[in-house]
This record gives structure tokens, sequence and C-alpha cells, in this order.
């Protein structure tokens, strides 16, 4: 230690004439999602619970429920817990452990840094379907195994739904994350606002229509299970530009002038 | 050669002109100007909350400056090609992910600056985290050895420039003379370095440079010489009203010492010349050296109104 000296100017490493790629930091960013305790924690408790719903999915219940489809409608209910929470802790971490700091003194354009969060809890997304479809035909083995008819029934549009439905609600829950930036209160209001909202258009009298417009839920609830129709979609998006695309513009404005302290 | 304008001039690093940051009506740094050229170590020194930090935070691009600006190599920070390569930063020691380990928080940023992995033990051992050290979680870290991750993180990218926000906290004082030793010889080595301290021994052995900071304002700047010469002369007098009438009456400006005497911009002769003439008795008259440097500090810093310690370093230093 006392003999340590250091070669200032010499450039013993050759600089680079641009920052990093965006695929470089979409690797760091996944690497940061990994590479805590709690990180791999939730992970973990993750892929155990798939795990579990696949084998009680596949086991459990009447023959014409265990079929693969239903099963893999089953993995997206723990699944649009915990991912929305992986994508909320990725959205704030930065500012609830103060590693903001280090991150945004290396990678000054910090609009990079965002998107390559976003691209990186996606890809989470994406590999989390992956396993839970996996998974479901584990579930639909067993199933047939044990003597249910249509054990391999699934529809394809409807796993692609689930799969849409999860990433939104990932999205969602980092728009919330860069707007408040504090992982509690993301957590919160991800999981507190909407189920409010949609009470709130199920008390009061007369709001059904207009809720089918402002409250992405109507659809999120139902796409891993049934084909939405044609007129859903519209809906659906009308709703997401409320509840995701706006908060998402405001917590990328915010996370981009925020003071790093 | 990198650092010199065309006619050989040092041109400086690090600049900051007419920096500001107003929260609200209070001003936590106003009208900053400061300059670090290679080759030097510039200690920027003050009490708690002066604006250190902040300052620091605006070179970086961290905190959006209300008005004036920073430039780092001569363009704001945040366009700097790759700053990582460029300016080490080490801004609070403490602000880690408590889950990591220390090789970890390091490998992250290896990867962002795209540096290979021996990189990272290369630092690991300049700093002296041993291999035990590196494999626990930053958490369970004392903040000793924060700071000497804090310090790893910042010569990763190898660069030419460091900023460096009390890295001394929190070290022991072989730690604080193994920094030092690794500063200067930075510096020696062509690179810059500004590194901030709320005490005046961590900074003055290696700081070519100070900058006195207090209530947001720059009170004091100059070579360590300089404010040294600068300090005057220390004089005591058994009729201390008397000596300062004299001294007014000379035109020299003054400041009380602590130990109840007078620091005097001016030389011991005008100063005895001074005393004399009025026939105040002196019991101590001498170059102020380091005794003035800790006073002129203490002078400039523990003043509750900043615009009053503003105009005495005006005072001190014209």
């Amino acid at each position: 230690m006392s003999t340590a000296t250091v070669t200032a100017p010499a450039g013993r490493t050759t600089p680079r004439t641009s920052g990093p790629s965006l695929g470089l930091l979409v690797r760091v960013e996944l690497r940061k999602a990994t590479d805590t305790r709690a990180g791999r924690w939730l992970l973990g408790i993750t892929a155990g619970i798939a795990l579990l719903v696949a084998v009680l999915g596949g086991l459990l219940g009447s023959d014409a429920d265990r079929t693969l489809g239903d099963i893999f409608a089953l993995q997206m209910l723990p699944l649009s817990v915990f991912l929305p929470v992986v994508g909320i802790l990725t959205a704030t971490g930065e500012w609830s452990q103060r590693t903001a700091l280090t991150t945004f003194a290396l990678v000054p354009r910090r609009g990079r840094v965002v998107a390559a969060k976003v691209l990186a809890a996606l890809l989470l997304g994406l590999a989390a379907l992956v396993v839970a479809f996996g998974l479901s035909c584990l579930g639909a083995v067993l199933a047939s195994s044990s003597g249910a008819p249509d054990a391999w029934d699934a529809s394809g549009a409807v796993v692609g739904q689930g799969f849409l439905a999860l990433e939104v609600g990932v999205l969602w829950a980092m728009a919330f994350g860069l707007v408040l930036a504090n992982p509690a209160a993301a957590i919160v209001a991800y999981f507190a606002l909407p189920i409010a909202f949609s009470v709130v258009g199920e008390l009061v009298p007369g709001l059904d229509d207009a809720w089918q417009w402002l409250d992405p839920n109507q659809a999120l609830e139902r796409m891993p299970t049934e084909t939405l129709a044609a007129g859903d979609w519209g809906k659906f998006a009308v709703s997401c530009v409320l509840w995701i695309a706006i908060p998402l513009a405001v917590g990328v404005v915010r996370t981009l002038r925020r003071e790093v302290k | 050669m990198w650092g010199r304008g065309p006619a050989g001039r040092l041109v400086p690093v690090i600049l900051c002109e007419q920096l500001t940051k107003r929260y609200g009506t209070h001003a936590a740094v106003q009208d900053v100007d400061l300059r670090c050229e290679p080759g030097t170590v510039t200690g920027f020194l003050g009490p708690n909350g002066a604006g250190k930090s902040t300052t620091m935070r605006m070179i970086c691009g961290l905190t959006i400056p209300t008005s004036g600006h920073a430039t780092v190599d001569g363009v704001p920070y945040a366009e700097l090609p790759d700053p990582g390569r460029t300016v080490g930063v080490l801004l609070d020691a403490s602000a880690q992910h408590a889950g990591r380990t220390g090789r970890e928080v390091l490998t992250l940023s290896a990867m962002v600056l795209g540096l290979p992995r021996t990189r990272v033990e290369e630092v690991l051992a300049t700093v002296g985290l041993d291999a035990t050290a590196a494999r626990r979680r930053t958490g369970d870290y004392s903040l000793g050895m924060r700071q000497r991750l804090g310090l790893a993180h910042a010569l990763l990218g190898d660069p030419r420039i460091l900023i460096l926000d009390e890295p001394a906290n929190g070290l022991d004082p072989e730690g604080i003379r193994w920094m030092r030793r690794l500063l200067r010889d930075f510096a020696d080595g062509g690179g810059t370095v500004l590194l901030s301290s709320h005490l005046l021994h961590e900074v003055e052995a290696v700081a070519d440079h100070l900058a006195v900071v207090s209530g947001g304002r720059i009170v004091a700047q100059g070579t360590v010489d300089e404010l040294l010469s600068r300090g005057g002369v220390v004089v005591r007098s058994p009729e201390p009203t008397a000596l300062r009438r004299a001294l007014a009456a000379a035109g020299l400006p003054s400041t009380p010492t602590a130990e109840g005497g007078q620091l005097v911009d001016g030389t011991a002769e005008a100063v005895g010349r001074a005393a004399a003439d009025a026939g105040v008795p002196l019991v101590e008259l001498r170059v102020a050296e380091r005794a003035g440097l800790e006073d002129l500090f203490l002078s400039l810093t523990s003043s509750p109104d900043p615009a009053a310690s503003a105009s005495t370093a005006q005072e001190v230093a014209a």
C-alpha cells in the first residue's frame, strides 16, 4: 500500500472517443438487478413460486382447468406482482442507494441510463416469460400424466396477451418509480392507486363506460385468460396513455433534471 | 502537450465562473470563481455546509447551477466524450449500494468504462483493499474502507483529473499520509486534483493552491505560499485597543487572532514602526506562517455573516 503510486496522465488504457454503448449499459443494468442479495432473493423467490404454481396447477383442480393455457395464466399472477417490483427497484435504486452519484458521473447522459434500465427490466420480463412457459409445459406434462384430457390446450394469442400484460405492468411500475424515485412510495403507489381507481369505478354508478377507457386493469386482468375483443384494444391504449405513458414521460424528465445528492 | 494553450500558458482544467446555486432564497453557492491547473493540487477548504460539495456536484454536472457555469477540459462535464476516463470522481464514499461487494462496485464501473477486470484488481491493490475486504459487502465497511473503495473507484478509469470531496474523512493518520502521497504523485505526473476538506491540516501539506470557502462564497484563494505571506504578521500588545488604533492610523488592516493578538497584513517592520510611533508596547511580533494560516482560515470561515467574511478576505488579500 505504502509503495503504491498512480500514473496520472500516461494513458495506459487508450481513451475511447465516446461513452458506453446502450447495449453495454443494458448488460450493466441486468447485472445490477441480480448482483445484490436482495435482487437475487427477489428473483429466486419468483422462480420458486412459479415452479410451485406449475406443479400445483398441473396436479390440482378439475381436469378441465388443468391445461397449458390455464397453468400459464396462473403463472402470470405471481409474476405480475414480482416483476413490477424488480422494475421499481431498478428505476429507484440509484436514488435510494445514492449510487446515482457515481452512475451519472460516469454516464452524464442520464437518458441513456434510463433507457438501459427500461430495456433491462423488459428483458427480465421476457426471460420470466420463457421460464414461465417452460414451467407451464412441465405443469402440462404433470396434468397429462395425471389424466387431464386437454392438458396441452392453449391459445397462442392469449399467451401473447399474457406476456404483453406482464411487460405493460413492468413499464407501468417503472414509470411510477421514475416519478417518485423512492422504492417504498413507488411500490405502494403502483399497487394501491390502480386498485382504488378500479374500486371507485365499480362503486360510483355511471362510471362504467368511462372507466373502460381510463382503467388499464379492465383489460390487463383479462389478457392472460381470454382474447380481447377488437374494441377493447383502443380503450386499453387510451388508459395506458393516462396511467403509463404520461407518468413515464414525467418520470424521465424528472430523472434528467433531478439533483443528484 | 495537453493542458497547455497555444502560448504555452497553462489552461485551467477545471474552471468555475460565477457559479451560483440557490435553493429558494438561500444561496448555497454564490459567485464562485475557481481554476485548477494541470500538475497542481487545489485544496477546497471550508467548514461543513459552506457549499464545497454543492460546487463539486455542479462541476460534475450532477447539480444544475442557478447561474454561472463550470467546465472541465474546456467543456461542460456532461459533454466530455467519456467522462469516466478523464475525471475520477469521489463525491460521497458512503453513497454505495450496501448489498454489493467492494469488488462488484468496481466491476460494474469497469464494465461501463470498457476496462478489463484486471484493472479492478489493480486499483484494489493501489488503495490497499485486500481480497477479504473486496469480497465483503460495502454495508459492512468502515468509513475508512469506503473512502479507499471510493478512491479506487475514482482511479479506475486512469483519469488525469481527480475531484474528491472530503477524501480524508474517516482515514486514520497513516491513511491520510498515504493519500497525500498518492495525490502528490498524481499531480507531479501532470494530473489535476481538486479536493475538499473542512480541516486545514489535511490539505495544507499537499495542496499547491487553496480556495477557502465560507457561506457559499470563496473568501480567499491563492497558493499556499501566497496565503502564508498574505497571512502577514502576528502582533500582540498588553494594550490591544491602542495597538488596533495605531495599526488603523498607519493604514494596516488587521484582524484579531484566537490568542488575543492581531493578524496584520503588512511587514513586521511597518507594524513595529506603527507601534513605536504610537508608543504602544509589544510582547510579540512575528511573521504569521502556519499559525497565521490557521488563524486566517478560522477568521475567514467562522464569521456568521458571509458578507463580512468576504470583505475581510479582500482586505487580507489586498
